[in-house]
């Protein structure tokens, strides 16, 4: 053998070595990630499985672990998000897509980048307070759902920004170019272009913002979330046939009716575990752990529905 | 006008014409008193060097410098004697009249269909009969058509890219622009897909007037029956083909062509 090639082959036995060093210490790291994960998890869901029952999911609180439920917490954490995603969605899109293709790059914008991306970083509890300030006080929303809904979506609107820029900035400048050099406008480039390719990403961002918001504690506290509640916001639906809440003089639909959910009283998820998990008798940790259970499978739903809209819209385009 | 013969250009009415056209990058000096003949029906090659500007030059007939910050014009380029730089025209009216097709193939990514009749539906045709037949005469002027009329809802990011560039030349023809601008469109693509879509432009120049961007002094001299030489953001020679690379006035030019410099 060639001194040359012992030479190439004691370099390169040298570098694969580093390089299984390497591998094995990537694979320890994601071996002791998972199995925290997993700990976690499964020990929630073991210790909260024997209380999950169709009665857990459609009973009030109780003083009595064995009767007290989730039905206010759930029903409070699904409308809470719906506002949260009506309001940061539109908003941290429009605003992605301003700050990206419309706004001149110049100190202005540098300005308002650093500031979105600091927002994503302040605690929870400083949009809290922000918002009892706003919407409670100034405002007059009240301790309601509407509240706790903007409030979620200022948390999560800087995530959303974010995400939605990134998206945008990742499509090729060559697809803009194609559809300007046919004479679109820029609206209609944005629009039948440049969304519809970054679509799939600003929906991640969207879930992980709503994953955020779902677990949140601090701030819907600050602004007066209710920890035992043992009633439902009024249906905006009547029970029977037509269901929308018609009525005989202008404007035909009883709005009052309609959005009267908005302004009642509520409480969160987190908040229930919380109120749970605080007391002494032990019963009431087993709730906590169901409870911690169900918001676990509503999280992953909302994935799944991303997912899911993620694969429809790939189809719906135009192909 | 530098190294014109005009007798010899009278053979073509001129449909753009470029007067004393500056381009500037910020504070870079891009393109430095540009005068051309644009003339209709014909085939106009720009060559030069790497950097020499023919490609900004390109991009100046349908205002694509207009997207970026900071890029300004000086001078006119006249396209029915109305200055298309002027800034009361609007860009879009440019494109609209004046269309592109790009180095990189760069379709939708939607179907075939979609890719060719967006620039229709840009101008408000929505109307299916017309767009089917639309749609269907520019893959056919393509040289396309049979290649894809089984699967015209199929995305055509599923095709070749020699078909994605024929793709590109139908998207940018179904409008009936008035001039096609090619910025080196083959460089791309493989050999044969390069002479099919050399083909296709001497085909296409029967309706529409092309100005291209080429590296490639052999395809220069296969296809245009004008050649521009470029250098340093300058036009150096601007004269029919067959001159430009029989019997070059300027010594820079004859250099370009024989391969010194470049």
């Amino acid at each position: 053998m060639s001194d040359n090639l012992k030479e190439i082959r004691t370099n390169i036995k040298r570098r694969q070595l580093i390089n299984k060093i390497f591998a094995i210490i990537a694979l320890l790291t994601i071996f002791v990630a998972l199995i925290i994960l997993l700990g976690l998890t499964l020990q929630l869901i073991i210790q909260g499985a024997p209380r999950l029952s169709v009665e857990f999911l459609t009973s009030f609180p109780s003083r009595k672990p064995e009767q007290a439920g989730i039905l206010s917490a759930w029903v409070g954490t699904s409308l809470v998000m719906l506002v949260t995603a009506l309001a940061a969605v539109p908003l941290g899109v429009a605003a992605g897509i301003y700050l990206e293709e419309y706004a001149r790059k110049n100190w202005i914008a540098d300005i308002i980048e650093i500031n979105v991306t600091n927002l994503a970083g302040v605690p929870s509890i400083v949009y809290g307070l922000l918002a009892l300030g706003l919407f409670v006080y100034q405002f007059k929303l009240g301790e309601s759902i509407q509240t706790a809904g903007l409030t979620l979506a200022l948390l999560i609107l800087p995530i959303v920004i974010v995400t939605t820029r990134e998206a945008i900035r990742a499509i090729p400048n060559s697809l803009r170019e194609a559809a300007y050099a046919l004479g679109a406008t820029k609206w209609q480039t944005i629009w039948d272009h440049v969304l519809p390719s970054a679509f799939g990403t600003i929906l991640t961002g969207i879930i992980v913002g709503l994953s955020r918001a779902i677990g949140e504690t601090a701030p819907v506290i600050t602004i007066g979330a209710l920890t035992f509640i043992a009633f439902l916001p009024d249906s905006p639906f009547n029970a029977e046939f037509p269901f929308i809440p018609f009525t005989s003089n202008f404007p035909w639909i009883n709005f009052e009716q309609l959005f009267a959910w908005l302004r009642a009283p509520f409480t969160l998820m987190p908040i229930q575990m919380f109120n749970w998990v605080s007391r002494p008798n032990p019963e009431f940790q087993l709730n906590a752990a169901a409870a911690g259970t169900v918001l676990l499978i509503m999280t992953l739903m909302m994935n799944g529905i991303a997912i899911y809209l993620r694969f429809l819209f790939r189809r719906g385009v135009k192909w | 006008m530098v190294g014109l013969n005009s007798e010899k250009l009278n053979q073509g009415e001129p449909k753009a014409e470029v007067n004393n056209l500056n381009f500037y990058y910020g504070s870079f000096h891009a393109l430095k008193n540009i005068n051309l003949f644009v003339p209709e029906k014909k085939i106009t090659a720009l060559i030069g060097p790497s950097g020499c500007g023919k490609t900004t030059f390109l991009r100046c007939f349908n205002r694509m410098h207009d997207l970026y910050p900071g890029n300004r014009y000086q001078g006119e380029i006249l396209l029915d004697s109305i200055n298309i730089l002027a800034p009361e025209v609007d860009p879009i009216e440019v494109r609209m009249r004046i269309s592109m097709v790009f180095q990189r193939p760069n379709p939708f990514p939607k179907s075939i269909y979609e890719n060719v009749a967006y620039g229709l539906r840009l101008r408000g045709e929505n109307n299916r009969l017309i767009l089917d037949e639309k749609v269907e005469d520019a893959l056919v002027a393509s040289a396309l058509w049979d290649e894809v009329k089984n699967r015209l809802f199929e995305s055509a990011l599923n095709l070749s890219g020699g078909q994605q560039q024929r793709l590109c030349i139908a998207r940018a023809l179904v409008t009936d622009p008035e001039i096609i601008l090619f910025d080196e469109p083959t460089s791309a693509l493989d050999p044969i897909a390069t002479t099919s879509i050399e083909e296709l432009m001497i085909e296409l120049k029967k309706r529409v007037t092309i100005l291209i961007v080429t590296h490639s002094m052999q395809q220069a001299s296969r296809l245009s029956d004008y050649t521009a030489f470029m250098y340093l953001g300058e036009m150096m020679e601007f004269d029919t083909t067959e001159k430009i690379f029989t019997a070059p006035a300027k010594k820079k030019t004859e250099e370009y062509i024989s391969g010194r410099i470049g």
